[in-house]
């Protein structure tokens, strides 16, 4: 694993009305080393090929997930590749060797509408953001993946456009540093306890 | 003279209208009601009629007309792909039919000439009995049924030696030679020949300026003159009515008037068999089997013993589907029409006494009765073993249980159809096209050859115990005559149905069809989004979404559109209505996508 391989899973159903998915993905797509699969425009229709995924998922040593986040979770689109793709006996089992992606990194970037005072027992989603992750995080788990500190903005909806470059200047950053920043050099992978602000 | 014409015609209908109807009430089937309703107003009935002969001769034509309609039915290159079984299958059944019959009566101690005439002569069964039981039966489509077809189709065709050799057994009367069987030859394919030509260059444009006067009498006049001068002009060079009606039906099979000349002549085809049958049964002639009822009777059971016998080991030959085998041979067991014919040369040219041939015809005529009744027998038994079996054995699903019937197994339904196979769906296939169905049987396919709108299809492709039925016949009308005819028979079984057009939607939905697929709708919507996609690199999930749009839209559409279909003012009002709509609605669909560029989603 000499060169570096990072697998971006990208699920918005309407880039054409977000102001920073789009960006980030651009971004993304510019990175050398990564391979940026969008799903809403690779399967308009939900007929994910799972077994192509499968061989993606295999190549790669850090998956991403892009995606914002809508009623409390990922995109339809995401949870139906999850279903197509995360097959038991592959993905997660019994057995060590029934775990295809046990030890790769796992890093979710995402982004909210509301504003960070939105979040908590006083805001108005009752819990703090953290706790809408837990699926997503147990699932890299489950798989024996490294879950990496996710990077999220909270409040593009009033986010100005100063904000969003910092924010896509900030995952650019990172994503530069998984991937070792030349290639050739093993990226780090450091599995974080507590996520970023 | 007008006079009789009017009252023998009374007395056949009256005795058809009667005895039919009683015979199918019992279970007995159309021919054996029409064989003893000929017995029972013939000479030795109540005498309502003297002289069978004429009758006979007359009805004959019901044969030659049902040759003829089978004719129509065979395209030549359908013909071509039965030449093997017709000439094998034929030829087989004739020969060796004729030799355990021959080599029977030489043990008899029966003369060589009489054994032989007599052994060829039985060899033929009937035509029209043998058909009418396999249609009564719906077994046409089945292996048995193209057997007996073919074989029968093979005997119409030796027959026409049998006859011309058998004056040369009896006293040579006119000095005949090999000169005249070689000028007969000739007529004969100088005639098809003339009727192969004349048959594509003046046959089809009579029928076409004839259709165009509309006079819809005397297309049914020309379709009978049709047949009728055909008939003689085959048997004025030797060949037999019935064949040369067949090989004409044949000329024309591939014509576009194949549907107008069956229906016009399908009703005379039914009465004149009708007559044809009274006619036999008119025409056994009791007084000789009175005389000696005893060796008729041994006749009789000796040649369908020895006929049926043979049938069968021949059926195991032909490969046909176990527990064919006996039916198949108990329906070509009889003796045929043409057995008279050679019966009465035979007599003529004095091989026979006259004494020997009115007891063989009876033999035959005999036989004739005996095989509706053989038949039903075997109907019974059979029907009867069949549900022995069912109650030993419940847990066997019948082969055509619990299956979707597909009519139409052309592009659309091809589609339809392999996708259900797939999905491991247990199909039957109706299609009209031989070599589809040949391919499809060879894959393993249920499927039933013929014309999906006959009810007696339906019924023998199961429709009783399907679970849906899949419409996807091309021709519109044939589509809203199947279903009108399934929602008639079978009002339970679910349709689902492809429409050619909005206006064929209509019509289906008129019929009752709620679940109606527009064959191009969907893969036009699909193009229309490989362009949006691929061509002008819209993003696809959107594309998608845009579709979907669509296609709700449109289906609204067709829908209000639906109670004023039939009004063509309001209908193409509400059409022009329609079209503004989808402009408006095509102008909210950019308005909203346009508003949705907002920040709704980050």
């Amino acid at each position: 694993m000499t060169v570096p391989n990072i697998l971006i899973l990208y699920a918005h159903p309407a880039p054409q009305r977000s102001p920073l998915s789009r960006r980030l993905a651009e971004a993304a797509r510019a990175t050398p080393g990564v391979t940026l699969q969008d799903l809403y425009e690779l399967y308009p229709d939900f007929d994910i090929d799972a077994q192509h995924e499968r061989s993606l998922l295999q190549a790669a040593h850090l998956v991403v997930f892009l995606h914002p986040i809508r009623w409390y979770g990922m995109p339809s689109m995401l949870k139906e590749w999850m279903e197509a793709v995360l097959r038991p006996g592959w993905a997660y089992g019994k057995t060590e060797s029934e775990r295809a992606l046990r030890g790769k990194g796992c890093w979710l970037v995402t982004s909210t509408g509301s504003g960070p005072e939105a979040w908590g027992p006083d805001g108005i989603h009752g819990h703090p953001f953290d706790a809408f992750l837990l699926p997503i995080r147990q699932t890299a788990l489950l798989c024996g993946m490294d879950w990496l500190a996710p990077l999220v903005m909270h409040g593009t909806l009033d986010a100005g456009e100063a904000a969003i470059d910092a924010h896509v200047h900030e995952f650019g950053r990172r994503l530069a540093g998984y991937t070792g920043g030349a290639a050739g050099t093993p990226p780090r992978i450091a599995p974080e306890a507590s996520h970023g602000a | 003279m007008e006079h009789s014409l009017l009252l023998n015609a009374c007395v056949y209908l009256a005795a058809a209208v009667i005895a039919v109807p009683l015979s199918k009430r019992l279970g007995m089937g159309a021919v054996l009601g029409y064989l003893v309703a000929g017995i029972l107003i013939g000479p030795y009935g109540f005498k309502f009629i003297g002289e069978a002969e004429d009758a006979l001769h007359f009805a004959e034509f019901g044969v030659v007309l049902l040759l003829f309609l089978i004719g129509l039915e065979l395209e030549p290159s359908r013909l071509w792909s039965l030449r093997r079984p017709i000439f094998g299958w034929g030829g087989a059944q004739v020969g060796l039919v004729a030799a355990a019959l021959f080599g029977a009566a030489l043990l008899a101690g029966i003369s060589w000439k009489l054994a032989l005439i007599a052994g060829l002569g039985l060899s033929l069964s009937s035509t029209a009995i043998a058909l009418a039981s396999l249609e009564e039966r719906n077994l046409m489509p089945t292996p048995a049924g193209q057997a007996s077809f073919s074989i029968l189709l093979f005997q119409d065709i030796a027959a026409i030696p049998m006859i011309a050799i058998v004056p040369l057994l009896g006293i040579p009367e006119s000095a005949g030679g090999g000169g005249n069987a070689w000028i007969a030859v000739i007529k004969v394919v100088v005639v098809l020949a003339g009727l192969i030509i004349g048959g594509r260059f003046l046959i089809r444009p009579l029928l076409r300026f004839i259709a165009k006067t509309d006079a819809r009498e005397i297309f049914t006049a020309f379709a009978l003159l049709l047949v009728i001068a055909i008939s003689l002009l085959m048997q004025s060079v030797g060949v037999s009515m019935a064949l040369g009606a067949f090989m004409a039906g044949v000329l024309l099979a591939d014509s576009e008037y194949r549907h107008a000349l069956e229906t016009d002549l399908e009703p005379f085809k039914g009465l004149l068999l009708g007559l044809f049958f009274i006619a036999v049964g008119m025409s056994v002639d009791f007084g000789v089997f009175l005389a000696r009822p005893g060796i008729v009777l041994a006749l009789v059971a000796a040649f369908l013993l020895i006929k049926t016998g043979i049938l069968y080991l021949l059926s195991r030959a032909f490969g046909m589907a176990r527990g064919q085998h006996l039916q198949f041979a108990l329906i070509l067991s009889q003796g045929g029409e043409f057995a008279f014919v050679v019966f009465g040369a035979a007599a003529t040219a004095r091989v026979f006494s006259d004494e020997v041939a009115s007891t063989l015809v009876v033999v035959v005529a005999l036989s004739m009765v005996v095989t509706p009744l053989v038949l039903m027998a075997y109907d019974r038994l059979s029907a009867r073993r069949q549900g022995a079996q069912r109650s030993d054995q419940a847990d066997e699903i019948e082969p055509n249980e619990d299956h979707v019937i597909i009519a139409g197994f052309g592009r659309f339904g091809q589609i339809v159809g392999r996708f259900l196979n797939a999905s491991g769906v247990n199909l039957t296939v109706l299609d009209h096209d031989p070599d589809q169905v040949d391919v499809l049987r060879r894959f393993g396919f249920k499927v039933f050859y013929g014309d999906a709108t006959r009810a007696d299809l339906m019924r023998a492709a199961g429709a009783a115990r399907a679970r849906a039925l899949v419409v996807a016949i091309d021709d519109i009308e044939d589509s809203l005559a199947l279903v009108e005819s399934v929602r008639r028979d079978y009002p339970d079984l679910p349709i689902f149905a492809r429409a050619r057009n909005v206006t064929h939607y209509y019509q289906l939905m008129d019929r009752g069809v709620t679940l109606i697929e527009r064959e191009t709708f969907e893969a036009a919507v699909k193009l229309g989004r490989s362009v949006l996609t691929a061509g002008l690199g819209q993003s696809a999930y959107r594309t998608r979404q845009a579709a979907d749009k669509f296609r709700k839209y449109n289906t609204q559409n067709v829908l209000a559109v639906y109670p004023y279909y039939k009004d063509r003012d309001t209908y193409a009002s509400m059409a022009k209505r329609a079209r503004d709509e989808l402009e408006t609605m095509i102008a909210r669909d950019r308005k909203a996508v346009d508003e949705e560029t907002g920040q709704d989603w980050d």
